[in-house]
């Protein structure tokens, strides 16, 4: 299968001929056509101003009655004790679509001695609050988390069920869809519903350089995962009730042992936690400067990022590493130091909602994604920084 | 022990992204990369068989001319590839690219452990790890940085999370995904060079590893692509200029006003 080019609505332009990331386009006199290169990966259908490209459609048919479905449902998130913003972003956002569709709203809760957790969700839309209360649920494992998650999902069957896409949910939510065998998108930045009533995913793909909208037409539950920070939480509350629920002790049984959880106790490394993030580069010039960033970091109660160039010098360990190879963060500022903005770089950091560069070069691709540009030598600017933090007490 | 690593072929980023003047997408070439992910999961794989002996197969789902990416592995001391390429495969999302690399693993039999990238890099879903591992019903553990045998029949990893670090024993068979801290891929080898060079690649096509053609590519998968499109700009740029102090008291305003956290 390949894209579908109309012959009668091309024009043979070649802007899909210089889109298609494969080469798989090219126009003759007449109109473009696609080889056998083609991926489907649908970059080609948006550029084109004449609507001539179109996809092949998914699968043939729906497997069971979608109807049978109803519900929107968010995994809640526990650690140890506290819920997770995400699942009440989450829950905001299901809200939302459950009230475009006419439908209830609900969040499951799993882990161990939930009690106190529960009732939180309530204020946040829930109509009901459904609570899988297991000791073997105290740490996460992939294999309980899932399995007593679909087991729930496959009793009382929602039609959409959303996770954030943390650590924990990117691991286990793809083990929920492949046991109720259904569509998944991962890490989606806006979620709406369509004509149709499907669920329409939007998703950043080739590190953010294009934006796709996924649909899942024929399978049930629609499931997505929702990067962390995007949605925003809001207080709901309604008489919405809390059901415990009982279900099989084989769902708990998993084939892997935890040995030990270590918290990370230095704020200064959780990255993807982290609401403010101070990122050096190679501008610093040396090891001894790096401290300018960490000194930043401290101030504004930050954690500290660093590129790869300052990461392959060793002025900062692997694990503080943003971008491609490293971590992709969305914190609500993220500040990059003497950093030009690879691409690399940039794939990692440009979902931050307040980006600010400090680059002596004015030409620097950092400029492009940055919401405040701050054209000077770091060595000067950073320390009167510093200074005007430490005035303000 | 036979170990399996997933690996994929991708767009070089730096092949795409947006015009900052037309805001349309441009590509400069068509050039390929092993998703970088990929190479540390090699990387990891090639360790192993150094500490204690195995026999390490890579494996890749795409066109042709994703035999370059194989021979490129094998160049750093992996010992055979198998390309899994059909018309049939064509727009699988992750479940259908899992179905297809979870037959491929199955017809080659008795694998201990199979490696696979945290994500790749284009579709940055890091859901292929896990979903095979579902489909071939064994343990998994992604987002793995540190791991060694323990025992004869079993993994023990380290995991980097959100709030920390987490030490998981999985009995093996097993499936884990791992990050860079691994340790950085070797460069190919002279000698590994030339019997990459030589090595026939075998092709599996869907009767190869037993698929009909409903299950796999784009007649296999639960997800479709109905829009792609160029992000919105950012229309709020705001550059600072001029001396020092100005730039330093603007900043400052600037982020108060922005309402940023810690200020």
């Amino acid at each position: 299968m390949k894209a579908l080019i109309d012959p009668q609505k091309c024009t043979v332009c070649g802007v899909c001929e210089d889109v298609c990331p494969v080469g798989a386009i090219s126009v003759g006199e007449t109109a473009a056509t696609v080889s056998d290169e083609c991926t489907l990966c649908g970059m080609c259908v948006d550029t084109c101003e004449f609507g001539a490209i179109s996809l092949p459609q998914v699968g043939t048919g729906p497997k069971d009655d979608l109807s049978a479905y109803r519900g929107v449902w968010v995994f809640a998130e526990w650690r140890r004790g506290t819920i997770h913003r995400v699942s009440y972003e989450l829950l905001s956002a299901a809200r939302k679509l459950a009230d475009k569709k006419g439908v209830p709203c609900a969040a499951v809760l799993l882990g161990s001695d939930l009690d106190a957790a529960a009732p939180s969700l309530l204020e946040y839309g829930a109509d009901t609050v459904y609570v899988i209360d297991h000791p073997n649920l105290a740490d996460f494992t992939d294999e309980a988390y899932a399995n007593s998650l679909v087991a729930l999902v496959r009793e009382k069957r929602p039609e959409i069920l959303l996770a954030g896409a943390t650590t924990m949910g990117r691991s286990f939510i793809p083990r929920v869809a492949a046991l109720l065998q259904t569509g998944l998108t991962a890490d989606c930045t806006d979620l709406d519903i369509s004509e149709e009533g499907l669920l329409l995913q939007t998703r950043p793909a080739f590190g953010g350089n294009v934006m796709a909208t996924i649909v899942c037409p024929n399978s049930r539950p629609q499931m997505a995962t929702v990067r962390p920070r995007v949605m925003r939480p809001e207080k709901d509350a309604r008489n919405g009730r809390i059901e415990k629920v009982t279900l099989p002790e084989e769902v708990f049984q998993t084939r892997v042992e935890v040995l030990q959880v270590i918290p990370e106790e230095d704020v200064t490394a959780k990255l993807s936690e982290a609401e403010v993030i101070i990122s050096g580069g190679r501008g610093l010039q040396k090891a001894e400067n790096f401290h300018l960033v960490e000194e930043l970091a401290q101030l504004l109660k930050g954690a500290v990022g660093a590129s790869r160039s300052a990461v392959e010098e060793g002025w900062a360990p692997p694990s503080h590493q943003v971008g491609q190879t490293g971590q992709t963060v969305a914190p609500t500022l993220y500040m990059a130091v003497g950093i030009s903005g690879a691409i690399q770089h940039i794939v990692g950091m440009q979902g931050s909602k307040v980006i600010v560069a400090v680059n002596k070069d004015p030409e620097a691709p950092i400029f492009d994604v940055a919401s405040c540009g701050v054209v000077a030598d770091l060595f000067e600017f950073v320390p009167a920084f510093i200074q005007r933090l430490k005035r303000e007490g | 022990m036979k170990i399996v690593v997933c690996i994929k072929q991708v767009p070089d980023a730096k092949n795409v992204r947006i015009d900052p003047n037309t805001h349309t997408l441009v590509r400069q070439g068509v050039e390929s990369i092993i998703n970088p992910f990929d190479l540390f999961a090699v990387e990891a794989a090639l360790r192993l068989k150094d500490r204690h002996g195995a026999h390490v197969t890579a494996i890749t789902m795409g066109p042709p001319q994703a035999e370059e990416a194989l021979r490129d592995v094998l160049s750093r001391g992996v010992d055979d590839a198998v390309l899994l390429s059909d018309r049939a495969f064509a727009g699988a999302d992750t479940w259908a690219t899992a179905t297809a690399l979870a037959a491929a693993v199955r017809k080659m039999g008795d694998v201990s452990l199979i490696f696979c990238g945290k994500q790749a890099i284009d579709g940055d879903t890091a859901q292929v790890g896990p979903e095979l591992a579902t489909i071939l019903d064994i343990p998994y553990a992604t987002f793995v940085k540190e791991l060694n045998l323990d025992g004869p029949d079993h993994l023990k990893v380290v995991r980097r999370t959100d709030e920390g670090t987490e030490v998981w024993r999985l009995p093996l068979p097993a499936l884990v995904t791992v990050l860079r801290e691994v340790g950085d891929p070797r460069v190919p080898s002279l000698k590994h060079k030339m019997r990459a060079k030589k090595a026939t690649l075998p092709v599996w096509g869907i009767q190869d590893v037993g698929l009909d053609q409903d299950r796999v590519g784009l007649s296999g998968s639960y997800t479709q692509v109905v829009k792609v499109f160029s992000p919105p700009r950012r229309a709020d740029r705001v550059m600072l200029q001029g001396p020092v102090e100005d730039q330093v008291e603007q900043l400052y305003r600037y982020l108060k006003e922005a309402k940023v956290p810690g200020l």
